[in-house]
This record gives C-alpha cells, sequence and structure tokens, in this order.
C-alpha cells in the first residue's frame, strides 16, 4: 500500500442556510482501502460525498485527489479525473433498456480515453461493451434483465447499475452512497465478492453506510460522523469500541449488540 | 436632480411592476406568465366600473383590486393548481392564459378608442427646482408604503408568516400544517392585486393598451431575473438598478434604448451571476 | 357489494410482436405493417402539392410546411432534451431577418442565404443563449420567451433592420414546386434524421440529459455542452424555417418575429403527441389550416389556440399520435379482475 494518500480531505465545511452539515471534517483515503464513513442519519454523510464530488460548493476547506486541489470544480469534471459515485436515491434513465444505461458514461471522455471496460484499446461497439460490464456486475447474460427498461428493474438490479454505471468510466475511486440499502442479506452477500473483486482490481472505495454488520465485513478503516463532525477514525472494532461512538448512535448501550 | 427624481419614480414603478410577480414564484413555485394580462385587465375592470356603471373612481378602485385579486386565484384554483409541481406545464399553461386574455381583449375590447384613467390628483409639483406631476409622486409614496406594508404583513400577520415559510421551504412549511395548496392560492391572488394596484398606479400616466400588459411582463420578469427569481429584496434593489439605468440612458443616450437596457440587465445578469442579485438558486447545486 | 370489477387491459396486436427485431421481414404481411405508416407519411406528402389546386391552399402548404419544422424543433428540443422554448418567434426571426440582409444587401440568392442563415442564426441564437443553459430549465423557457418581445421592441425603437416596415424586396423563389418540394423534402430529412439521432449513442445523451442529468454529470459528462449542441440544432431548424419564411412572402418585418410562431409550435406538438416527432408535424397540418381560416377573426386566433393549448396542457391529454399509435399497435379488452 503506497504511502501517498489517493484522496485527502481537508477540514471542509458546509452549511445551508442555518444548518451546519459539515464542520471541518479531514480524513485521508489510501489506494487500496475500502473506507468506510458511518454515522446517525443527518450525519452529513451525504453531504460529505456531494462536497467531495462537486454536486455541492464547500464553504471552506480543500479536496485533493492524486495531490491535485478538485475542490469545487464541476462534477463532470471530477468524474473525468476518475473520482465516480452512486446515488442513494437510485437515478437510472428511466426511458431507456438497461445496457442503454451505460451508453451514456461509455459516452463520455474518460472512457473513450480509457479504452472501455476491459482489454484496453478502442472501444468497440458501446452496446457490446455495455453488455458485457452488466455481465460483470451481475446480470445474466442471455437473459431478457439487460433488455429490460430500467424503469421495471428491482432495487437489487437498480443497485448493481449505479455500480456499472461508475465502472464503465474506469474510475480509480467509488464512493458508494448507501450501496447496501434496501437490498435482502443474500443480495448483500453477493455484492459483497464483488466489491471485494472491484478491490483487487485496483479500485479504491469509500461507502457510506448504515449496515454495519456488512460493511466491517470488508471494509479496512471506518470513520464515523456526527452532526457534521468527525468522531472517530481507524480499525473497524476500535471504533465500535470507542465510547464517544457507542453514545452518538445510542446513547449509553452496548454497540456490540449489533454486530 | 431630474435624474434622481425621475430616476426613483421609474424604479418604483419597476419594482410595483415585479413585487407580484416574484410573490407569486418565490410562494408557490410558479412563473406567473399572465402576470401581465391581470395588471392590463385591472386597467379596463376600473375603466368599466366608471364609465359604464357609473362608479365614482373612489369606489372603482378597491372594487377592482378585489375583482383582479378573485380572478387572479380562481384562475390559479379552477386551472393552474392542476399542473402544480410540473414546471414547464405551469410555465405553458400560465402563458397560454396570459395571451389568452392579453389577445382577447386586443380582439374583442375597446377598439378604436383611446382609454384612459384620470390621475389621481391634478397638478404638479416643484420638488428641488424640477416640476414633478402628482401623480408621479403618488406613485413612489405609494409604492414604499406598499412595500412597507407588505414587509409587516410577512412578518406579523399570520397568513403573512406562512406565506413567507412556504417560500423559504415548502416542506417544512406542510409539516407544520400550513396548507401548501390553500397558501398558493392565497399568494396568486395576492400576486395579482399587487398586479392590479400597479396597473391602478401606473395607468394613470398613459393609456390603457394591451401592449402595456407585455411590456409590464417584460419589465417583471427583467426586474426579477437580475434581482434573482424569488427573493422580494433582490426585486426592489433590481428595480432601483435598472431604473436609474434607464433613466441614465434616457438622459445621456436616448430614450428609446430604454428597452435595450432591461435586455442587457438580462443578459449581463445571466453571465456574471445567473442566480440575480439574491437569487437562491443554490438550490440548483443542491438538488442531489 | 356489486362494484364491477374489471379493468381494461391492452396487449400488443399479434402482428407487432412479430415484427419485433430480425423477425419484421419473414413476410409481406409484417413488412406491410411495419412499412404502411411511414409510406402513408411520405407519399401523403409527395403528393400534397399536386392535388391541391386552389392558389390560395397553395400558399398555406407552404405554411405549414414551415410550421412543421418549427414543431419539429420544438418537439426534439422540449421531449429529448427536455428544455421548453416559449420564443420559437425568435429563432423564426433571427433566420428571417439574416436570410433577408443576405439577400437585399449582399445580393445572395435563396440558394446560399437560406443556409447562411441557417447556420449563421444558430450560431447566434445559441450564442444569446448559452448563459442561462447551466441554470434550470424554468430560466430557458424565461429567456427563450423574453428574446422575441425584447427584439421586435428592439428593432422598432431602434428602427433598425427596417423598423416598422420591414426588409422589402427579398428575392422569392423560381416557382412553387421548388418552393415546397424543398420544404417537404427538408421536413422528411428533418423527421427521419431526427428520429435516427435520438436512437444513436449521443442521442441517447441528449435523451438522459432529460431524464435526470445529475446522473450525467457523475458520469463524466457536461450538460451544458449537451444543451448547448440540443440548443443549435433546434435553433438551426427553426433559423432554416425562418429564411423560408421571408423568401416565401419575399419580405422580412416584425411581424416576422410574431407570437404565432412561438405558441402554434407548442399547441401542434401537444395536440399532435409530443415526444413522437412525427406527431407535431401532424399537429401542424391540422392546426395551421384552422388558423388560416381564423384570420378573418384577427387575433382571436391566438385566443383559441392558447385555451386549446392550455386545455390540453392542463387535462394531459396524450395527443392525436400516441393516442393513433397506441390503438395501432395495441387492442384493450376489459377483463375482470
Amino acid at each position: 500500500m503506497s504511502s501517498e494518500p489517493l484522496l485527502e480531505v481537508r477540514d471542509i465545511s458546509k452549511s445551508f442556510g442555518g444548518i451546519q452539515a459539515l464542520a471541518g471534517v479531514s480524513f485521508q483515503v489510501f489506494p487500496g482501502d475500502i473506507f468506510g464513513i458511518i454515522g446517525p442519519n443527518g450525519s452529513g454523510k451525504t453531504t460529505l460525498v456531494n462536497s467531495i464530488t462537486g454536486f455541492v460548493h464547500v464553504n471552506s476547506g480543500h479536496v485533493l485527489f492524486k495531490g491535485r486541489d478538485i475542490t469545487n470544480r464541476p462534477p463532470h469534471k471530477i468524474a473525468d479525473l476518475g473520482v465516480t459515485r452512486t446515488f442513494q436515491i437510485m437515478r437510472p434513465y428511466y426511458s431507456l433498456p438497461a445496457y442503454k444505461n451505460l451508453i451514456i458514461p461509455l459516452f463520455s471522455p474518460r472512457a473513450r480515453r480509457t479504452g472501455g471496460w476491459r482489454g484496453g484499446g478502442k472501444l468497440g461497439d458501446r452496446d457490446t461493451v455495455a453488455i458485457d460490464i452488466l455481465e460483470e456486475i451481475g446480470f445474466e447474460r442471455d437473459s431478457q434483465v439487460p433488455y429490460k427498461m430500467a424503469s421495471t428493474l428491482p432495487t437489487g438490479y437498480l443497485k448493481r447499475m449505479e455500480l456499472a454505471r461508475c465502472l464503465a468510466l474506469r474510475p480509480e475511486l467509488i464512493l458508494c452512497d448507501e450501496v447496501f440499502s434496501g437490498l435482502s442479506m443474500s443480495e448483500i452477500a453477493s455484492m459483497i465478492p464483488l466489491l471485494e473483486r472491484l478491490q483487487l482490481e485496483g479500485i479504491t472505495l469509500i461507502m457510506i453506510e448504515h449496515r454495519l454488520k456488512e460493511l466491517f465485513r470488508v471494509a479496512n478503516r471506518v470513520m464515523v460522523l456526527n452532526f457534521g463532525q468527525k468522531l472517530c477514525e481507524g480499525l473497524p472494532e476500535a471504533v465500535m469500541a470507542d465510547e464517544k461512538v457507542k453514545e452518538a448512535y445510542l446513547g449509553s448501550e452496548d454497540l456490540s449488540d449489533y454486530v | 436632480m431630474e435624474i434622481l427624481i425621475y430616476g426613483t419614480v421609474n424604479s418604483v414603478s419597476l419594482a410595483l411592476m415585479a413585487l407580484g410577480f416574484t410573490l407569486v414564484y418565490g410562494i408557490s413555485g410558479l412563473p406567473n406568465f399572465a402576470h401581465g394580462a391581470l395588471y392590463v385587465i385591472t386597467g379596463f375592470i376600473v375603466w368599466t366600473l366608471m364609465r359604464t356603471l357609473g362608479l365614482p373612481y373612489l369606489w372603482a378602485i378597491p372594487l377592482a383590486l378585489i375583482a383582479i385579486g378573485l380572478i387572479g386565484a380562481a384562475i390559479y384554483y379552477f386551472i393552474l393548481i392542476r399542473v402544480r409541481g410540473m414546471a414547464t406545464s405551469e410555465i405553458i399553461a400560465s402563458y397560454a392564459i396570459g395571451l389568452a386574455i392579453l389577445e382577447g381583449l386586443r380582439w374583442g375590447g375597446f377598439k378604436g378608442l383611446t382609454y384612459t384613467l384620470p390621475v389621481f390628483i391634478e397638478g404638479s409639483w416643484e420638488l428641488g427646482g424640477v416640476m414633478v406631476d402628482y401623480q408621479r409622486i403618488l406613485v413612489v409614496v405609494i409604492g414604499v408604503v406598499v412595500m412597507a406594508l407588505l414587509w409587516l404583513f410577512t412578518h406579523f400577520n399570520r397568513i403573512g408568516l406562512a406565506l413567507r415559510g412556504m417560500a423559504q421551504d415548502e416542506r417544512a412549511a406542510m409539516m407544520l400544517g400550513i396548507d401548501s395548496d390553500r397558501m398558493a392560492v392565497v399568494a396568486m391572488g395576492l400576486g395579482s392585486m399587487l398586479a392590479g394596484l400597479a396597473a391602478i398606479v401606473l395607468l394613470p400616466l398613459g393609456n390603457i393598451v394591451v401592449e402595456a400588459g407585455y411590456n409590464v411582463l417584460i419589465m417583471a420578469i427583467a426586474v426579477c431575473i437580475v434581482g434573482g427569481l424569488g427573493s422580494w429584496v433582490g426585486a426592489v434593489l433590481a428595480a432601483f438598478v435598472i431604473g436609474f439605468a434607464q433613466i441614465l440612458t434616457v438622459v445621456y443616450v436616448e430614450s428609446h434604448f430604454q428597452i435595450v437596457v432591461a435586455l442587457l440587465a438580462i443578459i449581463v445578469t445571466l453571465i456574471l451571476k445567473p442566480s440575480g442579485l439574491f437569487g437562491r438558486q443554490k438550490e440548483l447545486e443542491e438538488r442531489v | 357489494m356489486a362494484r364491477a370489477s374489471v379493468r381494461r387491459e391492452r396487449l400488443d396486436r399479434g402482428i407487432k410482436v412479430r415484427t419485433s427485431g430480425i423477425y419484421a421481414i419473414t413476410g409481406w404481411k409484417e413488412i406491410t405493417y411495419l412499412v404502411i405508416p411511414r409510406l402513408v407519411l411520405i407519399v401523403g406528402l409527395l403528393l400534397l402539392p399536386l392535388v391541391v389546386t386552389n392558389l390560395y391552399w397553395q400558399r398555406v402548404i407552404s405554411i405549414v410546411a414551415i410550421y412543421a419544422l418549427l414543431a419539429l424543433s420544438f418537439d426534439f428540443l422540449t421531449h429529448f432534451v427536455g428544455l421548453v422554448s416559449l420564443g420559437g418567434a425568435f429563432f423564426v426571426g433571427v433566420g428571417g431577418y439574416l436570410a433577408a440582409l443576405l439577400n437585399t444587401q449582399f445580393g445572395l440568392s435563396p440558394l446560399f442565404s437560406i443556409p447562411l442563415a441557417t447556420i449563421g442564426g444558430a450560431v447566434f441564437c445559441t450564442l444569446l443563449i448559452m448563459p442561462c443553459l447551466p441554470l434550470r430549465g424554468v430560466y430557458f423557457s424565461i429567456v427563450t420567451l423574453m428574446y422575441p418581445l425584447l427584439a421586435a421592441r428592439i428593432i422598432e425603437a431602434l428602427n433598425i433592420f427596417g423598423g416598422t416596415d420591414g426588409i422589402l424586396g427579398v428575392a422569392g423563389f423560381p416557382n412553387r414546386w421548388v418552393e415546397q418540394y424543398s420544404l417537404i423534402a427538408i421536413i422528411l430529412l428533418a423527421l427521419f434524421g431526427l428520429r435516427r439521432f435520438v436512437n444513436m449513442d449521443i442521442g441517447l445523451v441528449f435523451r438522459a440529459v432529460k431524464d435526470n442529468d445529475q446522473a450525467v454529470k457523475a458520469s463524466g459528462l457536461s450538460i451544458t455542452l449537451y444543451k448547448t449542441m440540443a440548443v443549435f440544432i433546434s435553433s438551426g431548424l427553426a433559423c432554416l424555417a425562418g429564411a423560408y419564411l421571408v423568401h416565401i412572402y419575399m419580405w422580412a418585418g416584425i411581424s416576422t418575429l410574431a407570437l404565432d410562431f412561438s405558441i402554434i409550435p407548442i399547441a401542434a406538438t401537444v395536440i399532435g403527441g409530443g415526444g413522437t416527432l412525427v406527431g407535431p408535424v401532424l399537429g401542424s397540418f391540422i392546426l395551421v389550416p384552422i388558423s388560416e381560416l381564423l384570420r378573418a377573426f384577427g387575433t382571436l386566433r391566438i385566443v383559441f389556440y392558447s385555451l386549446i393549448l392550455m386545455a390540453f396542457i392542463v387535462f394531459r391529454s396524450e395527443g392525436l399520435m400516441v393516442y393513433g399509435q397506441r390503438k395501432y399497435h395495441q387492442f384493450e379488452k376489459w377483463i375482470k379482475v
């Protein structure tokens, strides 16, 4: 694991009107990490993702990707650098079939530069590449599923499509905003090998999650947010045992009941 | 000195025109393209009440205001509320209504004669060496009074506070028990009355023509874009900026260029600060 | 409680299913099923100038064609990119005035003035609209609404481009066959071209911008860029229509910025069926002759379309084309629940 952070967030703050969503949050993510961000509802997790990826302008602080300052840059430029995200409220293109949804990221300058999903070289037919990506993600190639309208797909497939959308850009970093939410235990269980495989391929993941048990199986470092502030950061077990974290989630109950 | 006085008059006129529009947009999210139509209709209502029914001016005015408020609310309640929330449909529908009214008036109303409303007080006054007619002074006075009343209304009256709450955050307001649909109708009624008030105060300065409807709509939108859609303070400020710019143009360039000022103001705003002076279009980025 | 518990069910017709994909060419019946609607359209359009003999109505064909182009331009921008243009008249005016100027000041024949006006007009309009593209769609509608109104007033006030008299002496077409058939050819090209375009990869990006622009941004694409392209295409079509218009009437004036050019395309699209590209063309063929008939009533005709438009928008009719397509492809029956 290299010692240069892939993503560095320095002291970012964001307020919406009277509400301080983020207050001086700083952390580092290294290449190959699966970095978890947890915290109670309203702790600013999604705002953090939005801030890093340019969907929201921060009031102060910096975001650095591979040493370059990407603070407040337009979202598409940030995605173009290899920092991608999924959306908590899923956003497929409803009027298009599933595989056509991937044409859009495959159309981007980044996809053209990086030569598509696998095997380098020029992109052939985007349709074929799209089907390939969907297969990697877990859609059965020979079934009707990739051809169905995105509006008819169930949650599990849509979540995977969010990831597929990111993968089409051959990213270096994916910020997953609650990919596990809305999925059943078995669906999550089948997603985990996928995430681990992404890690093996050199993609760094930052995962915002509520499902602590499942997250702790994959994450190697975890950070806790509460009321827009970082409470603590470190190995999952250590974070779990931290008093402040327990208090934030549960009052004074024992957090280990939940894991 | 002349510039100061006429600049103020112009600015307050613009503010009066724009307030109704920005109020409706800020509260119910509807860009009311029928605003100009409501303006002109009020003029015709007053005229009709006076000529056809023989009512004295002093009676015709409040009646017309009530009438236009009800008309505006009715338009919203029966028609526009059905497309509430669908931005493009709202725009097309209110534009269609505005057009129907204005062109209908052009066709069916009062052809061939010149229609005017009398000024409130005849004569003029000398102010700092410049002769200003009373009507124009009244425009400023009434304008300031209206703005003050609006401010008081939205800060101290229950309904006014509800409207302000809705303007800030509709969902939060609904959670507090404010019926957003009903408030939107009220907002429209209020906005229409403001349009009517502007008409009553400004129309005596000229004739009642259908073209005025379009001009008012253009100026109201220009002011609101520069000031920031939905911001009342912004609208007033923008009105002054544009108002003075126009008068300066009249004095130093040529009076025909007034309208160009409006166009330039819009373009410059869009390029430099698209959300306007006080725009809340940060909502744009926070739509995630 | 003997409440009727039936519901309406719609099923694709057998033949529709049999014609999906490669199976379309398996038999004459299938081929006919697919080809007939398109054939009717193409042949109908091509025959139109021949069939209509009345001189007055011949002129109407050209006007209908112009509005059909405008309606196509509006439908494309609204239903495939999500930008609602309320000021089609502005593009018509720009294209029209530009063509008239090129023709009268520079002596270019319609063969050159029209293409140049189309491209030049598109560039000009796109530049003027670009500042509001990064903003919410509402701004686009407001700005496009304002531009024709402002332009008309500025032309009048500054007395430029001929002021209220307009630019006279614009060259016409050699004969009406050139005029009408070139227009019809353009309509067919635009129609089938746009249909093809919206299904190509780049067309999908446009449609995605309409569906969900945040996701497009997150996919590394600049929506401002694509919106700009869409405005360029759409305004180009409309400027083309405007350029043709001034050569048909041999005159360019403030009425080239008339409200009709903004409103009728919208009404035609809503009535004909938005999102189908064919619907708006159909809608123009219905609406424009009616509007001509109503010319005697002066501006009442605008009241008429405004009210129809409003009724359609508010009561959310799907449009004739969509209804027709549904009937053609599907049949309905009531089944018990």
